[in-house]
């Protein structure tokens, strides 16, 4: 019975960490279906190909040559060495080691060696990346809404790939060790290590049992580690790395440049436009009032707050912004950043069964300043790797500004009275609209 | 509009002047050169005159729906009620409004930039460039939001600046992440908000950068905020802020 602890343990582990991963996945489609209604199943043949071209291509991305190649090559490494996760599991389950090996032949080694050659290139990337966080301290890491969490949580995750990387090297050093050094069968000669041979000399000097015991740590802690960061996702801006791909098949494939037309306002536009309709008759008592616009995250649509949750804090949105590149208070990925918070605010009141708090998205995460300041030029929409819609939550908190409570700025506020009054944004008389005729040379 | 309709007649493409271009000092410039220009090229076109109203472009960007769709199904009866098939306009505000916002609203035309359409008119030979007026002139384009992100359109306006044989020089940030003028989402009727600099000024300090003799526009708002920045920089005398079209006009020599 005694052999079989190791078997059983493993399964605790995993089940129980898998586990606790799915419940916490339940609660964010939960949360992202707290959202309105927005139909994105349509064209479904486009949708894939969005999806393959950017988050599977990653083209937006290589936007940025350097960071862009270093990510493609994480994210390559990321999903090549996760099939060796597949034999570890079922050794895990077995007690076997190794358990592909016989079954594979040559092809084992030329896995083994090519996710060797990938934990490296990695390991460097990461080192890459944490240097232009750290140490070349590019702007947009260490913008106001970066301080704090975001900074630990952006830190976290690269250290974890080190330490990931680290004990995946040094599992396969030691084993490699103990293929050449002892005759045991249980270390079978498997695999190819061009990247953790160079390791073997830190073994000298070590007697069988202390590499052994070496091998059992790095392989437990690496798994381990491997369940645990998968869990760090729920709670990290990580979680991209799942999101990435929904989003990009849910995203807008209109031109930036439309606005949805809100079909509850046409509504109320044509009975006002409509000269035979009776003013008294009593609304369809089978619709609620809704709100115009959106105050806070359950007044933003589904796919807006998939965005937030997708949202990995790259602040290429912000670089690219206008307004952030003036000082202006407006960033879209705080913007981003404050929907996820609040929204996940929501999800932990709902997660004790009680009701949410009386905070609202709007004044209590994002400020009217920052709402105001936006030129709606879709930078931030065009920069976005992922094809996050920051300017579509602007727009809908514009909305409840202006049609909810009034509270544009005076400027706008004459603009919108001129537009009804004169039909131009400026005090104009419309019969001057062809006054330029006259100051043409030209006989009509 | 009006009297061609009561003579009977159909214009080949209804040309959509905008507030701008109706109002604006400096945009009704552009307007004039665009006119001067179909007329050349021959082009049955028509006006709304005092029928076109707003197409409700800053309403909607300032989230006032409501106004926006007003203006819109007022625009919509009346050029559905003359039966308009193509529209060109001068303004990319309202050429996006027109194209992707008033289909759904039951307005189908087919809309076009004045850049796209000038750009057709000097390729089929109704328009033609000679003389080389602008042989040597570094010319910079500044991309209007509404007409390149938005909906895409990068190519037409450098094309006919090519055909103009100006240097085209780009700017450090040019087409999909040109940088606005500043006056987009309405910016153009409030002040701004709070910071270190207004964006029509480092927008002009980049295209300065490019050391131009013209910085060409194709959005009459763009072209009051770059204008507005050149004059801060104290540069009017020697750099022309100018519309795509007034830059044709002056090769034609209209």
């Amino acid at each position: 019975m005694g052999a079989y602890v190791s078997n059983i343990l493993f399964g605790i582990l995993f089940f129980s960490l898998v586990g606790l991963f799915t419940r916490n996945i339940r609660r964010v489609i939960r949360n992202i279906k707290l959202g309105t209604a927005a139909n994105r199943y349509d064209q479904p043949k486009k949708r894939w190909l969005h999806m393959a071209r950017i988050a599977l291509g990653q083209s937006k991305m290589v936007r940025k040559p350097l960071s862009g190649l270093l990510h493609v090559i994480v994210y390559v490494g990321f999903v090549v060495i996760n099939i060796e996760l597949l034999e570890i599991i079922v050794d895990g389950f077995l007690g076997t080691h190794r358990v592909f090996a016989p079954f594979l032949g040559g092809f084992y080694n030329v896995l083994i060696a090519t996710f060797e050659v990938f934990a490296a290139l990695v390991l460097v990337s990461v080192i890459l990346f944490w240097t232009r966080r750290n140490v070349m301290r590019i702007k947009r890491f260490w913008r106001a809404e970066m301080k704090g969490w975001p900074k630990w949580d952006a830190d976290i995750i690269l250290y974890a790939e080190v330490v990931l990387m680290g004990l995946f090297l040094t599992m396969n050093a030691s084993d490699y060790w103990l293929q050449i050094n002892t005759q045991d069968p249980h270390y079978l000669t498997a695999g190819s290590f061009p990247v953790s041979q160079w390791i073997l000399p830190l073994f000298d000097g070590l007697g069988v049992a202390q590499v052994v015991a070496v091998e059992r740590i790095s392989w437990w802690l690496h798994i381990t580690g491997i369940l645990l960061f998968l869990n760090y996702l729920y709670y990290s801006k990580h979680l991209h790395i799942i999101l990435a791909f929904p989003n990009t098949w849910f995203a807008k494939l209109a031109p930036q440049g439309q606005f949805t037309n809100m079909p509850e306002v046409t509504d109320e536009v044509k009975l006002m436009l409509d000269p035979n309709a009776d003013p008294y008759a009593a609304p369809a008592s089978d619709v609620a009032p809704s709100t115009f616009g959106a105050a806070d995250v359950a007044d933003l649509n589904w796919v807006q707050l998939m965005n937030a949750y997708s949202c990995t804090e790259c602040g290429r949105c912000t670089a690219e912004c206008p307004a952030s590149q003036t000082g202006k208070k407006l960033s879209p990925r705080k913007i981003m950043m404050d929907t996820r918070d609040r929204l996940s605010e929501v999800g932990a009141a709902l997660n004790k069964g009680k009701q949410p708090n009386a905070n609202t998205l709007l004044d209590n995460y994002i400020s009217r300043e920052e709402l105001w300041a936006c030129t709606s030029c879709n930078a931030c929409v065009e920069a976005c790797p992922i094809a996050i819609d920051p300017l579509s939550i602007i727009s809908d908190m514009r909305r409840y500004l202006v049609m909810e409570q009034s509270a544009a700025p005076t400027g706008l506020n004459n603009m919108m009275s001129n537009v009804e009054n004169n039909g131009a944004p400026w005090p104009f008389n419309r019969q001057d609209r062809i006054a330029w005729r006259d100051e043409i040379n030209i006989s009509k | 509009m009006a009297e061609l309709a009561a003579q009977g007649k159909q214009p080949e493409v209804l040309f959509w002047v905008g507030c701008a271009g109706s109002f604006d000092d400096r945009a009704k410039k552009i307007t004039k050169a665009f006119v001067k220009l179909l007329l050349k090229a021959e082009i049955s076109f028509a006006v709304l005159g005092p029928e076109e109203s707003c197409t409700g472009d800053p309403a909607k960007r300032a989230g006032n729906e409501f106004l926006f769709q007003m203006q819109a199904m007022t625009n919509i009866e009346v050029l559905n009620g003359y039966e308009i098939k193509k529209v060109v306009t001068a303004c990319p505000h309202c050429f996006n409004t027109l194209k992707n916002e008033y289909p759904g609203l039951g307005g189908h035309y087919e809309v076009v930039h004045h850049t796209q359409f000038l750009k057709q008119l000097l390729d089929q030979g109704k328009l033609k460039v000679e003389g080389g007026q602008f042989k040597g002139k570094r010319i910079t384009f500044h991309d209007p939001c509404y007409l390149g992100r938005a909906n895409n359109e990068y190519q037409a306006p450098r094309d006919v600046l090519t055909k103009l044989e100006g240097e085209l020089i780009e700017m450090k940030s040019c087409k999909a992440k040109g940088l606005c003028c500043g006056a987009g989402g309405a910016q153009m009727f409030k002040d701004a908000e709070a910071g270190n600099k207004e964006i029509n000024i480092k927008r002009t300090e980049q295209a300065l950068e490019t050391k131009p003799d013209i910085i060409a526009a194709g959005c009459p708002f763009c072209n009051t905020m770059m204008t507005d920045g050149v004059k801060n920089k104290e540069k009017e005398g020697a750099i022309a802020v100018m519309d795509i079209a007034e830059l044709v006009q002056q090769a034609e020599d209209l």
